[in-house]
């Protein structure tokens, strides 16, 4: 665990490396003047760059329960589960939200929006269906007596994936917020209207193709063991 | 370009001045009220970490003597105080209160980019420490465990505060968790997004690179403490086994089995180590800012000093294991994180020499913070130092329960930081109120402040040395530790009640000089950074008026030769018939 955790560090270390290593070279005692700002980030959308600092936070999040469950799972108590079935249909259902909202922010970028509109509910549609999947499966592995505090993995199986839903439902605001706002106004949205849309719109798909990742590794994770 | 249309946004959202009471003072977005909520809400409950310090340090000053003092509220008192001063109060004032207050000011920005998200940071916060309080009123009281929480004893029955206490202060923790984080995204992303014009991110301020980088160290960190909270919570709460071994408790086999909390210690010092440096990275910029403005001279070293923040940042996501020498590891790793240990030393160190080279034969002004600011350079000496030995793993297994711990920590992540949040409030008190405190007051609180604490923490090393160990709530007739040590600790108490007594001094300074102190003007000090050049003292809503500042030159312009006054506005433009460019400097 040790070592995993080191080499976390370590790729944080380096990439704080390459992102600083050019602009710490200046010499700001010796420059007067008005300076266009250089850096990357002072352009984007603040939205965006909050989204991305927010993902970093969710990554240390699940990388540190993938360390413990890795950890915890080399225990002589541990027994895995059987892998509930559902979790695969689950899965194509978390695929098609994260190919929707990628049509819709395809959309979204050709000033779509009757394809927004149509994507962008498809999208919370599935996502919708994947988390009554993720409760219809904790109601199987209940059902087959595996409950919460049985056994460290099924402690896991349920907190990672309760935790991993809970970003979801948090994501699932966002779209709804989007999505009504699209509904409402369709017609009638001025040019900074359609910016903002495009903008919420492209961020909820980065966080849904983030998610579909984390997800995809959870899994792996849990039907690993 | 990408600046003006953030001005302009800022422009529109500055249109929508709060009119009333409650959308000023309550539920304010404004991030200087923000900041002030924080800061009064910590400074609060700082207070109550401070009063149960007194409580306990009297009940180990003078055994037997207070019966009020049970064993059972001593490890209460002890751990509320720990956990209290750490995350609730150090954590809070530094990023909550300084980082919302100064980041937007010394960026030249009008607000935070996410005002909402920070309003709610500050609220989700209170509610964290409401819960922290409510703890004391719950069957069985607060949690007893230490404020490490360590299992399997933090939830073992027969551990005061096993039963709601310790479910109360996981809860608290994990919402502190979740205000930090809506607070960190708003301080990274406008440091990273809404700097004005000419603001790059080399002549930013030493406090604003601190809190930045802290502030990614807590993003990054604060999950690992999360993670731990709510895994211990369910084996609390539900009975699962993360962290609980088999094990007897009060004579009965527990329903727990097969957990290891050696995972636990990893977790929580994965964020615990972290955490040293959340508190000290913001205090090593701030101390800075006011060293370099109160010397009359340009911090010496700063590109050192922004490498050192970030590679103090980076080295400490690995010292951390060093925390648990006495736990027992394969002495590889013992050696490893020995080696970061003291590797993370040379960039401390050199801050520390660049702190004093700023001094030297600077043209030092006594103020008030500027006496806070000093000494925290020899109480920060002092607690880094002693770290050198801790460090190591020979010397640490014979220290690591002894008072030498405690003199060394409070030493360098106690009265450190908190000399330099004196510093900083003292600093800065003149913008926030519009008022000058009393001079008179702040140095006799300076005074009675700093040699307490030394009469506080000095003779604990000492303590250390002899072998008396920490967390116990007597000592009885133990053959080890002669009659003189029981002197010295009533003596350390005595001490240790002066020094908090003292503080009133300050609180009665801070209140009496916001309705009778000499009105100040908006540059009190002849600083250079940006929030000493807003057009109102204290700010207006938008900070700026009507105009975003732009920025010309780095933060340290003092006593230029050449120049008229002894400092340089950042804001001020280049004097005519100089050549601006980035590629080959100034040229006359």
């Amino acid at each position: 665990m040790n070592v995993t955790a080191l080499f976390v560090a370590l790729g944080a270390a380096i990439c704080l490396w390459f992102f600083l290593v050019r602009r710490l070279r200046t010499k700001p005692w010796i420059e007067k003047g008005l300076i266009d700002l250089e850096d990357g980030a002072v352009g984007l959308p603040a939205e965006r760059v909050g989204l991305w600092v927010f993902l970093a936070v969710v990554t240390s999040l699940f990388s540190l329960f993938t360390i413990m469950y890795a950890e915890r799972s080399t225990f002589p108590d541990w027994r895995p589960l059987p892998d509930p079935q559902v979790l695969w249909i689950n899965t194509i259902f978390l695929v098609l939200g994260s190919v929707t909202f990628q049509r819709a922010r395809s959309a979204a970028n050709h000033d779509n929006l009757a394809g927004v509109k149509t994507n962008l509910t498809a999208g919370g549609v599935f996502t919708i269906v994947f988390l009554v999947g993720q409760v219809l499966a904790w109601r199987q592995m209940s059902a087959s007596g595996y409950f919460l505090a049985t056994n460290p993995a099924n402690t896991f199986f349920y907190l990672i994936t309760g935790l991993h839903g809970l970003h979801l439902l948090g994501g699932l605001w966002v779209w709804a917020k989007t999505t009504t706002r699209v509904w409402r106004g369709l017609d009638s949205f001025n040019v900074n209207q359609i910016a903002s849309v495009r903008l919420s719109v492209q961020l909820c798909s980065v966080y849904w193709h983030f998610l579909l990742l984390i997800w995809l590794g959870l899994f792996y994770l849990l039907s690993s063991t | 370009m990408a600046y003006v249309a953030i001005a302009d946004r800022d422009h529109e959202q500055h249109q929508h001045d709060p009119q009333t009471f409650i959308t000023k003072y309550i539920w304010s977005q404004d991030h200087k009220v923000i900041a002030i909520q924080y800061g009064l809400t910590a400074i609060a409950v700082g207070i109550l970490g401070m009063v149960l310090s007194s409580l306990f340090r009297l009940q180990i000053g003078f055994p037997d003597t207070f019966s009020f003092i049970t064993p059972e509220q001593y490890y209460q008192y002890v751990t509320l105080h720990g956990m209290i001063m750490v995350i609730y109060l150090l954590t809070a004032l530094f990023l909550g209160g300084f980082g919302n207050y100064l980041i937007p000011l010394m960026c030249g920005s009008r607000d935070m980019v996410f005002p909402f998200m920070n309003m709610l940071s500050y609220w989700a916060f209170l509610l964290s420490v409401l819960i922290l309080i409510s703890s004391f009123f719950v069957p069985g009281g607060p949690t007893g465990a230490g404020w490490t929480l360590y299992p399997p004893q933090a939830i073992a029955d027969g551990t005061p505060g096993s039963g709601g206490g310790i479910a109360l202060m996981l809860l608290s923790l994990v919402v502190f968790i979740v205000a930090f984080t809506m607070g960190g995204l708003n301080y990274v992303t406008t440091v990273l997004q809404a700097r004005c014009r000419g603001m790059t991110l080399m002549r930013m301020p030493l406090s604003i690179w601190g809190i930045f980088v802290a502030t990614i160290l807590g993003l990054l960190a604060f999950p690992a403490l999360l993670v731990a909270g709510v895994m211990l919570l369910l084996d609390r709460v539900l009975g699962t086994s993360f962290f609980m071994p088999e094990m007897l408790t009060m004579g009965e086999e527990s329903e727990h089995s097969g957990g290891s909390p050696i995972l636990f210690q990893h977790l929580f010092w994965f964020f615990g180590h972290p955490e040293v440096y959340i508190v000290a990275l913001p205090a090593f910029g701030m101390v800075s800012d006011v060293l370099a403005t109160h010397a009359r001279k340009n911090i010496f070293g700063y590109r050192m000093m922004v490498w050192a923040i970030v590679a103090i940042g980076a080295l400490s996501f690995i010292v951390w294991a060093h925390h648990m020498y006495v736990s027992g590891m394969n002495p590889y790793f013992g050696f490893f994180f020995a080696t970061t240990t003291l590797i993370i030393a040379v960039p401390t160190a050199l801050k520390v020499y660049n702190w004093v080279l700023t001094l030297w034969r600077g043209d030092l002004r006594l103020t008030v913070p500027m006496m806070f600011a000093i000494g925290f350079i020899f109480t920060f000496t002092h607690g880094g130092l002693t770290g050198l030995f801790l460090g190591n793993v020979t010397v640490d297994l014979p220290l690591s329960d002894t008072y030498f711990v405690i003199g060394h920590f409070h030493m360098v992540m106690g009265v450190s930081p908190i000399l330099v949040l004196f510093a900083c409030i003292y600093h800065w008190y003149p913008k926030m109120t519009g008022r000058m405190f009393n001079n008179t007051l702040g140095k006799w609180h300076f005074w009675l402040t700093l040699l307490g604490t030394y009469a506080v923490y000095l003779p604990m090393h000492y303590l250390g040395f002899l072998g008396v160990p920490r967390r116990y709530y007597a000592y009885g007739t133990t053959d080890f530790i002669p009659e003189s040590a029981q002197s010295l600790n009533a003596g350390i108490t005595v001490a240790a009640i002066i020094v908090a007594a003292s503080q009133i001094i300050f609180v009665f300074n801070m209140v009496w000089s916001l309705f009778r102190g000499e009105k100040a003007s908006g540059n009190p000090w002849g600083a250079t950074t940006l929030e000493w050049q807003t057009p109102d003292t204290p700010a207006k809503h938008g900070n700026w008026g009507d105009k975003l500042p732009e920025v010309h030159r780095w933060a340290y312009d003092y006593s230029v030769p050449g120049e008229a006054r002894d400092f340089t506005p950042q804001t001020e433009p280049p004097h005519q018939g100089v050549v601006v460019g980035r590629d080959h400097g100034v040229h006359h």
